[in-house]
C-alpha cells in the first residue's frame, strides 16, 4: 500500500475548502461552506456538531460514500476527484474502514462471513479470510460469536462486529459515525475502550459524536457549526 | 486491483434466492408454468395437426374417387344428357398410355339395405360393394386374416367375399370367419378374408363393408346397368394431380363432354379434403401457441417484479456492500446471476414437466413435442430474467453509496 510520501509528517486526510451543497436554486441546502482540515496518521479525532452543523456530510465524504460539491479532499496522496467509480471501490476496500451508527451488518449472514466480506471483495483466498475474520473476531472479543447471525447478537456486539469488518482489511483508517448513539451506557463504553485499543495499535481513528463523553475519549475535537470549522483542538490524553 | 472471484458471486446471489425462499419460489413457478405451457400447447398443437396427417395416410394420399354426378343409378336426371358410370368407364382408365399415371382403376358397385346372417346373427352392413381386385390398394384396405379374391375370381363372378371388421364381429363374434358362408340379400358368400379395422370417420363406418367381385354383384343383387364410382390409384402422392388430370381428360372422351362444358361426373381427391382440415389444425398450433407465448411473458413479467422488488428492497444493503468496498462489477453479477438462476431453475423444471405432461393423450390428442418449442421457450426465459433482472440491478449497482445506504 502506497504511504504518504511527500510531507515529512504522514498526513491520512488532508480536505481543502471542500463545500457540500443539497438540490439547487432556492431550495439548496449548504451543508457544508468551505470545511479545510489536515488529520494526520495515528490521530484519534471526534467530530462534534449539533444535527445539521453538517458532521455527517463531512463523515460520508471522508469515507467516500459521498462525493463533494467543490473543493479538494486527498487520502495519503490521492485526490479523490481524479478517481473513477471502479477506483473509489478499491479506495473504500483498502483505505477505509467505516463504521455506521446503525451496525449496517449484512442480514441473515453470520458475522463470521460480515467480516470476511471486505476481503472477498478484495479478491482474498477463503482460507486466508477465514483466518484473518478469526483474528478480527478476537480483537473485538468476540471469538465465540462467529457463526450467530446479527439479528441473534445485542447492539453492543453487532457494533464489534461491525468494527471488526472495518478493521480486518488493515485500512488507513477507521471512520466511525456516531458508534455508540444506538448503544446503552455500559456498550458505549466497551466500544469506546476499544476504539482506543485500535488507537493504541497505530490507527488512525474518526469519529462524529455529539456526545461529549465520546469525544473525551479522542485525543483531538473538531467542532463544525453551519458547515464551518469552529473549533480544533488537541489534547495529550 | 482486487477482484472478487466468480465463486463468491455465485454464494452471494444463491444466498440472495434462498433468503427469501417463499418469493424465489413463486417466481420460478411463473417460469415453470410459462415453460412448460409453451412446451405442452405447441405440443397439443402439433400433435392433431399429425394426427390428421396419420388420417391422410390411412386413406391414402393416392387415392382418387371419380363419382357420377348424376346421383345413384336409379335417379332420373333432369339433364337427359347426363351419362351415369358405367365399367366401360374403368376400363377406359386402366390405359398405360392415356393415363400413365394411373396406377389402377376399379369399378366400385353398390348395393345397399342388404342384410347379412349367419346362422341367427344378422349384420347390415353399410355398403355391399361389387368391384375389382385392385380397388383393395387403391382404397388402401389390407386384410388382417384371410386373403383377397382374384381377378380370376371376377371373370367366373364367383360368390365370394372380403367383410370388414364390424361385419365380422355381428356375426362371428371372435371366431374366425374365413371359410365360412354368409347370406346377404338371398345370396350365399363365402369368406375369404376379413379386413383390417379402418376405423370411424364421422357417422360413416368403413368396416360395415361386403367387397365382392363385381361380376357377381351385378348377376345376383343390381343387374348390369351403371355403378357408382370408380376407385383410381395414381402411381404416387406427387403423381396425384397429374393422375386427376389424365382422368379428367378420358372421362371427358368418354362422356364427350366439350371443352368447357360441364361434366356429368366429379373426380376427387379424399386427401384434399382432409387437407384443408389440417390447414385448420395449424392455425390451431398457432392459436395454442400464441397462449402459451403470453403465459410465458407473464412468467417473464414475474421474474422482473421480483428483480425489481429484490433490488430495491436490499438497496441498502447494496449501500454496504458498496460502502465496504464492493465494485460495481460484483453488485451488478451478484443480482443477474440471481436473476439467471431463478429463471434457469423455472425454465429446467418447465421443460421436464412439459415433457412430462406431453406423455399424456391430451383431449384425445397425443401431444408432439417439438425441440425448438422447447429451446425457444428455455432461451425466451433466461433472457427475460437477464434483460429485465439486469436492469433494476444496474440501477441500483450505480447508486452512489450514500444513496443507497439512506434508501429506506
Amino acid at each position: 500500500m502506497a504511504v504518504g510520501d511527500s510531507a515529512s509528517k504522514s498526513l491520512v486526510v488532508k480536505v481543502e475548502d471542500v463545500t457540500k451543497v443539497y438540490g439547487a436554486g432556492e431550495t439548496a441546502v449548504h451543508a457544508l461552506r468551505g470545511v479545510s482540515l489536515e488529520i494526520e496518521q495515528g490521530e484519534f479525532v471526534a467530530i462534534m456538531g449539533a444535527s445539521g452543523s453538517g458532521k455527517s456530510t463531512l463523515m460520508n465524504i471522508l469515507g467516500c460514500l459521498d462525493i463533494p460539491s467543490a473543493g479538494d479532499y486527498w487520502i495519503r496522496n490521492l485526490n479523490v476527484a481524479d478517481l473513477d467509480e471502479e477506483q473509489l471501490s478499491v479506495v473504500r476496500s483498502q483505505l477505509i474502514g467505516f463504521v455506521f451508527q446503525s451496525f449496517n451488518l449484512i442480514p441473515r449472514t453470520s458475522a463470521a462471513s460480515n467480516i470476511e466480506l471486505p476481503l472477498a471483495y478484495q479478491g482474498i483466498s477463503l482460507s486466508k479470510r477465514r483466518e484473518r475474520a478469526r483474528e478480527a473476531l478476537a480483537a473485538v472479543g468476540l471469538s465465540d460469536r462467529g457463526k450467530h447471525e446479527p439479528h441473534e447478537l445485542s447492539g453492543g456486539q453487532q457494533q464489534r462486529v461491525a468494527i471488526a469488518r472495518a478493521l480486518v482489511t488493515k485500512p488507513a483508517m477507521l471512520l466511525a459515525d456516531e458508534p455508540t448513539g444506538a448503544l446503552d451506557t455500559q456498550s458505549t463504553q466497551e466500544i469506546l475502550e476499544l476504539l482506543h485499543d485500535i488507537n493504541r495499535g497505530g490507527s488512525t481513528v474518526i469519529v462524529i459524536t455529539h456526545e461529549e463523553e465520546v469525544a473525551r475519549a479522542a485525543r483531538r475535537m473538531i467542532r463544525l457549526r453551519d458547515g464551518h470549522v469552529v473549533e480544533d483542538v488537541k489534547w495529550v490524553a | 486491483m482486487g477482484s472478487l472471484g466468480l465463486r463468491e458471486v455465485w454464494r452471494f446471489a444463491w444466498r440472495g434466492i434462498t433468503a427469501n425462499r417463499m418469493r424465489s419460489s413463486l417466481t420460478v413457478l411463473g417460469v415453470l408454468i410459462g415453460v412448460s405451457s409453451v412446451i405442452v400447447l405447441t405440443a397439443v398443437g402439433t400433435g392433431s395437426a399429425v394426427s390428421v396427417q396419420q388420417s391422410i395416410q390411412k386413406l391414402g394420399t393416392n387415392s382418387i374417387v371419380v363419382s357420377s354426378l348424376g346421383g345413384g343409378r336409379f335417379s332420373r336426371s333432369a339433364n337427359s344428357n347426363s351419362k351415369p358410370l358405367t365399367v366401360r368407364d374403368a376400363v377406359a382408365l386402366n390405359d398405360a398410355v392415356k393415363a400413365p399415371d394411373v396406377k389402377s382403376a376399379a369399378p366400385v358397385l353398390q348395393a345397399q339395405g342388404a342384410t347379412c346372417t349367419y346362422g341367427n346373427l344378422a349384420s347390415s352392413p353399410q355398403s355391399v360393394i361389387g368391384t375389382w381386385p385392385s380397388y383393395f390398394e387403391a382404397s388402401n384396405s389390407p386384410v388382417d386374416k384371410g386373403t383377397y379374391w382374384t381377378a380370376d375370381d371376377v371373370v367366373a363372378g364367383r360368390p365370394v367375399g372380403v367383410i370388414g371388421s364390424t361385419v365380422a364381429s355381428d356375426l362371428f363374434g371372435t371366431d374366425n370367419p374365413v371359410g365360412q358362408v354368409i347370406r346377404c340379400h338371398g345370396q350365399s358368400i363365402t369368406v375369404v378374408g376379413v379386413m383390417k379395422t379402418k376405423g370411424t370417420t364421422g357417422f360413416q363406418d368403413a368396416d360395415s363393408i361386403v367387397i365382392s367381385p363385381i361380376t357377381f354383384i351385378q348377376r345376383s343383387m343390381s343387374g348390369y346397368g351403371s355403378i357408382g364410382s370408380i376407385q383410381v390409384e395414381a402411381t404416387g402422392p406427387t403423381t396425384t394431380t397429374a393422375a386427376m388430370g389424365e382422368v379428367t381428360s378420358i372421362m371427358d372422351a368418354q362422356h364427350k363432354i366439350k371443352a368447357g362444358g360441364t361434366a356429368d361426373y366429379r373426380v376427387l381427391n379424399q386427401a384434399s379434403i382432409l387437407q384443408s382440415s389440417s390447414q385448420s389444425g395449424h392455425t390451431l398450433t398457432v392459436l395454442l401457441a400464441v397462449v402459451a407465448a403470453i403465459s410465458l411473458l407473464v412468467g417473464g413479467i414475474g421474474i422482473t417484479n421480483i428483480m425489481l422488488v429484490s433490488v430495491t428492497e436490499r438497496t441498502r444493503e447494496i449501500g454496504i456492500r458498496k460502502a465496504i468496498g464492493a465494485p460495481k462489477s460484483a453488485i451488478l453479477s451478484q443480482f443477474l446471476i440471481e436473476a439467471m438462476l431463478l429463471s434457469l431453475l423455472g425454465g429446467t423444471s418447465g421443460v421436464l414437466l412439459g415433457l412430462g405432461i406431453s406423455h399424456f393423450t391430451i383431449l384425445g390428442v397425443k401431444p408432439v413435442v417439438s425441440l425448438s418449442s422447447v429451446l425457444l421457450a428455455f432461451i425466451v426465459s433466461a433472457l427475460v430474467g437477464l434483460i429485465f433482472g439486469g436492469w433494476p440491478a444496474n440501477r441500483a449497482a450505480s447508486l452512489r453509496p450514500i444513496e443507497a445506504l439512506r434508501y429506506e
